[in-house]
């Protein structure tokens, strides 16, 4: 696999990073701690780099109208300065990725699908766009991708943000975004400032070209450290997204995934006008309801004894196979087990309990809705 | 790189023997290890009184991120375990060769052992 490197990878050597390949990527795993790393994101703040990131530009006339052609959501529903949370279907429905759209103009969508996809999803929109008034530009390489997760996420970026335009910040909404002044090395650059995150805490994303993106990172972290930010790796962004029951693309999503059996049909708007890709496919998966392709659908469990189910272990009812886990691991903020899993629709029901099988020996754990965790607003 | 403490014997699994001849040897996880694992949250131990085999699993130890089979260095009869690991595993990783200690055994016979040289040279851990 091509190993891809971001602006920020001597950085993170210098701060001791261990690094794992994803989606093509050397990227930070962990620096020191994975578990104080979840930690501070959830007390505190956490410093993610973020830059495997794609970042593809929709602009021109027919840009709302191309996305609502091309996704599986109503874009052209988005008004400027917000963002929206999508799905990419193939012809069949199954999911080409999940991915972020931010309106930034009348005629100007800024996409952001994830690492390993955001190839497939630049080429998909490529080829949706032939009959439509749109330039589709995908900036992923000279794009970096900076965010600050956590409870004091918005006190240390408001330190880099001239007082003038404080309330750009505080006043800007959940999956909303804006463009605002950040002081980096005594010079104020005008960057992209999303409040989006994949952490179940408040926190920002921040898109800065690669050229600026190590000054960014080093005055984030200077500006605060005194507020317990440290760099937070992959490994906690996992357990994070994990606890807040987000789905991971490879995980719980893939192109043999069904939107409604992943509990993602609320993304899915059969409703809009107009025709798009995957629509016929989808309307007959929610007609058949969550389970018609495999009998399954996606549930949080939570482990009642001590161990952790992992990804691709055996759910069992009275011995018989009837789930797998997709994803799992020990909640580092519930101090118990937690796990996604696609089980068979008549054992979804939250209170159910099912069995793992770990490793030879069925462990007990009941089906709880998701999120296993949410944060006091 | 991962300390690796001098006068312990290794095993190519990552267990350390810690054996003065006369008593049980205490038993433990290399720093190799432990900075692989990552944050270790779950560790599952032989039973006092159990036979543990060398080159055999005898337990688990499980981390945020995985989960690996411990296995003995050594053939005999566990005679202790460390209550305190069971109990805030976190130990391991921040003292695996004093606190954070598994188990101990009374030795029959050792398993092929590496010396603190050999395997610190072996798994790029530094004496």
């Amino acid at each position: 696999m091509t190993e891809n490197y971001t602006a920020l990878y001597e950085q993170h050597k210098e701060a001791g990073a261990s690094f794992t390949d994803f989606g093509g990527w050397q990227m930070p795993l962990k620096y020191d701690s994975e578990l104080a790393e979840h930690h501070a994101v959830r007390n505190a703040a956490g410093l993610f780099d973020l830059s495997h990131m794609g970042e593809v530009w929709v602009t021109g006339p027919d840009a709302a109208a191309f996305l609502d052609y091309a996704l599986a959501g109503k874009l052209s529903a988005v008004v400027t300065g917000k963002a929206k949370y999508s799905l990419i279907c193939a012809e069949d429905g199954g999911i080409i990725d999940d991915l972020i759209s931010y309106r930034r103009g009348e005629e100007k969508y800024l996409v952001v699908p994830n690492a390993g996809n955001a190839k497939a999803v630049a080429a998909a929109l490529t080829e949706r766009a032939s009959n439509f008034d749109v330039v589709v530009e995908d900036v992923s390489e000279g794009t970096s991708l900076i965010a600050v997760q956590g409870p004091k996420a918005e006190e240390i970026l408001l330190r880099l943000v001239p007082v003038g335009q404080h309330s750009l910040v505080t006043e800007l909404k959940y999956y909303a975004a804006v463009e605002v002044g950040l002081k980096v090395n005594g010079t104020e650059q005008q960057l992209l400032l999303a409040r989006t995150g994949y952490t179940g805490e408040d926190g920002f994303e921040i898109y800065v070209p690669n050229a600026e993106a190590a000054s960014l990172w080093k005055a984030l972290l200077e500006t605060g450290g005194g507020l317990g930010l440290i760099p937070a790796g992959l490994a906690c962004r996992d357990s994070l997204r994990l606890e807040a029951g987000m789905p991971l693309y490879g995980n719980e999503l893939s192109l043999e995934a069904n939107a409604y059996a992943a509990g993602l049909g609320p993304v899915v708007s059969l409703a809009k006008e107009s025709d798009f890709v995957g629509k016929a496919a989808l309307t007959a998966l929610k007609e058949a309801g969550a389970g018609s392709t495999t009998g399954r659908k996606l549930v949080g469990i939570k482990g009642l004894g001590r161990r952790a189910a992992r990804g691709h272990y055996s759910v069992l009812k009275d011995g018989v196979v009837v789930g797998e886990v997709t994803s799992g691991q020990p909640s580092p903020t519930l101090g118990y087990p937690v796990a996604m899993a696609y089980v068979d629709v008549e054992h979804s029901e939250p209170g159910t309990v099912l069995e793992v099988d770990l490793r030879g020996k069925a462990e007990p754990f009941e089906v709880v809705a998701l999120p296993f965790y949410k944060r006091r607003k | 790189m991962s300390k690796v403490v001098a006068d312990l014997l290794y095993s190519a699994e990552h267990e350390w023997v810690a054996t003065d001849g006369s008593g049980p040897a205490a038993i433990g996880v290399s720093a190799v290890a432990t900075d692989a694992l990552g944050d270790i949250v779950y560790v599952d131990l032989p039973e006092v009184g159990s036979a543990v085999t060398a080159g055999q699993s005898c337990g688990e130890i499980e981390s945020t991120k995985s989960v690996s089979d411990l296995y003995s260095p050594v053939t005999g009869e566990v005679t202790e375990i460390n209550d305190a690991v069971v109990a805030d595993p976190a130990v391991i990783n921040s003292d695996p060769y004093g606190a954070g200690w598994l188990f101990k055994v009374s030795v029959v016979s050792e398993g092929p052992l590496l010396s603190a040289a050999d395997y610190a040279a072996a798994n790029g851990g530094e004496l």
